[in-house]
This record gives C-alpha cells, structure tokens and sequence, in this order.
C-alpha cells in the first residue's frame, strides 16, 4: 500500500493516486495530515501544490507538522518515500533531503515540458531508466532552483545522489541543472518535475511512469 | 517584549527579486542604483522573563520554522 499524503494546498494528490492506481496498478491510498496511522504504508508519495498557500518559504510550514515525524519514521525504515514539486521542497524543508529549493532565477512561475537527464540509476525511483538517458516531464513551479552548499554538493556528486537533471536550457537556475536528488539510501527522492503528468500517452508523454513502477518494484523487492 | 526578526539570503546568494526590482528602477532612469536588495522582517509581540529570554525564544523559532538555514541568514533585536 502506497500512501498520497494530503496537506491543505496540496493539489497534485489526485494526478498521483491515479498514476499508482490506474496506471501502474498498485494498492495506494490518501493520507490526509491530521491523526493518520501510517503502518500500513509500504511507501509515500508528497504531492505537489502549494501547502500552506506557500506561505512563509515553499513547503516549510508543512514540513514542520507531526505527521512529518512518521514520515521519517518510513524512510528510516528503508521504505521509499517520493517527494514531487512542492513535495520534494517538503522533504527538503524537512531535512529528509539536503539543499533547498529557492526562487527561480527568471521570477517567473515556469510551466512547460522539459528534458531530462536521467544520472542514477541505483535508487528506489529511478532503477528502470538507463543512466544518462534522456526523458521529457512537465514542470510548473516558481520557487525550483535547486541549492546546497559546496561540501553539500561534492557529497551528493561522490555518492551519486543527483537523480535527474535538466538538459539544455536551465529552467530555474537550478546549481549544476540539478532537477532532483535522493538521500544516501537511496529510498527517498525529490524532483520538482511532475512524473504523474508524463505517466500516460494522453498527457503528452509516459517517461515518468517508470518512477513509480521502480517504486512498486522496490517495495516488492523488500518483502 | 517586541521582538523584531531580520531574515535575509546569504551573502553571494542571487536575489531574483532584488535583481527585478533594480532593473525595473533602472528602467524608469534611476540608473544610479547597484546592489540593490530585498530582506523580510517579521515582528511580534513576546511574553518572556527578560530580552536575553526572549532572544533565546526568537531563535528557536527561527531555527524550528522562520529560517532555511541552507540559504538564509537572520537578526533578532528586542525592544
């Protein structure tokens, strides 16, 4: 079971319940916030959106709920927990994922499709694509420039921790075209393009469907 | 207590709303202006023992919520 957890604001939660649903056909459920059991989860998903109505700084004040704390639980359990958009500024703000996500370069809120390049291959989301690979996904956010500090991003460079990213133009001024990272494990990742929106031929295209199946795969592999 | 906190982004951090700001100045013929800049301030009113408590309290919460300690740095002053 695969949990969408649902914070005022959040907007993306159904596009992501659809994609592991009915699209890559695995167990999920909504997780709301407030008092939730999350034990049964094999894994989370934090949507986009804006949570909090972004006030303060891009998913801070989320980041700082209770329900938060059972998230790390998951992840230090080794179970994969994606953050999408506003979810990967989320798992940042909450110290599950290092750096921080600030203004786009260019003021503007960016919508549009980009291409990706896909740089690890080993974590829970992204074991199905090739390294080096080239994938389009759409984008749509203002505050999305990836940054960390120096010693921050040799680590993430020695240990393979940059996931994806961005080829050609720079959409946000993203350190290093850095559009998403995992932790050390591996288990948790963060990404501010939409894999939900790229999970179907309808949408426009289906190379982010592979983030979930990878992440269906991971959990089967656990058990 | 009045507590004042003064949040702004690391030196040699880029501000694209500073940068927006400036050029736009620019563009009405204040073409004087460099290093323009942006900080944000949030003000409170704070039941505390003393300004030393109070500033222990403010930090707290800076370092809890107000702050992203990975791009931003803050003042506190109490009045």
């Amino acid at each position: 079971m695969i949990g969408v957890l649902q914070f005022p604001g959040s907007n993306c939660d159904y596009d992501v319940l659809r994609a592991l649903k009915d699209v890559v056909k695995t167990d999920a459920r909504m997780v709301f916030f407030k008092n939730q059991d999350l034990s049964d989860l094999d894994g989370l998903v934090v949507p986009g959106g804006f949570s909090y109505g972004d006030h303060l700084r891009a998913g801070a004040i989320a980041a700082k709920m209770e329900v938060m704390d059972k998230v790390k639980s998951l992840a230090a359990q080794g179970k994969p927990v994606l953050g999408i958009c506003n979810g990967f500024q989320i798992l940042c703000e909450s110290g599950l994922l290092p750096g921080a996500l600030g203004r786009n370069t260019g003021v503007k809120f960016v919508c549009k499709w980009v291409e990706l390049e896909v740089e690890n291959t080993t974590s829970a989301f992204t074991s199905l694509y090739t390294k080096g690979e080239k994938i389009r996904m759409p984008i749509a956010h203002g505050e999305g420039r990836y940054l960390c500090d120096e010693k921050t991003l040799k680590e993430l460079k020695k240990d393979g921790q940059i996931a994806f990213t961005y080829v050609g133009e720079n959409p946000n001024g993203s350190l290093e075209n850095i559009a998403g990272v995992c932790n050390r494990e591996g288990n948790v990742l963060g990404l501010m393009p939409h894999p939900e929106r790229a999970s179907e031929k309808l949408l426009g295209g289906e190379d982010g469907r592979r983030v979930f199946e990878a992440m269906v795969n991971y959990i089967k592999s656990r058990k | 207590m009045d507590v004042e906190i003064v949040v702004k982004l690391k030196k040699g951090l880029l501000n694209p709303e500073a940068k927006t700001i400036e050029k736009s100045l620019g563009l009405l013929g204040y073409k004087n202006v460099s290093d323009f800049d942006t900080k944000r301030v949030f003000l409170m009113k704070l039941d505390a023992k003393s300004a030393e408590d109070a500033v222990k309290q403010a930090d707290e919460m800076c370092r809890r919520l107000l702050v992203n300690p990975v791009i931003q740095d803050y003042e506190i002053t109490v009045k």
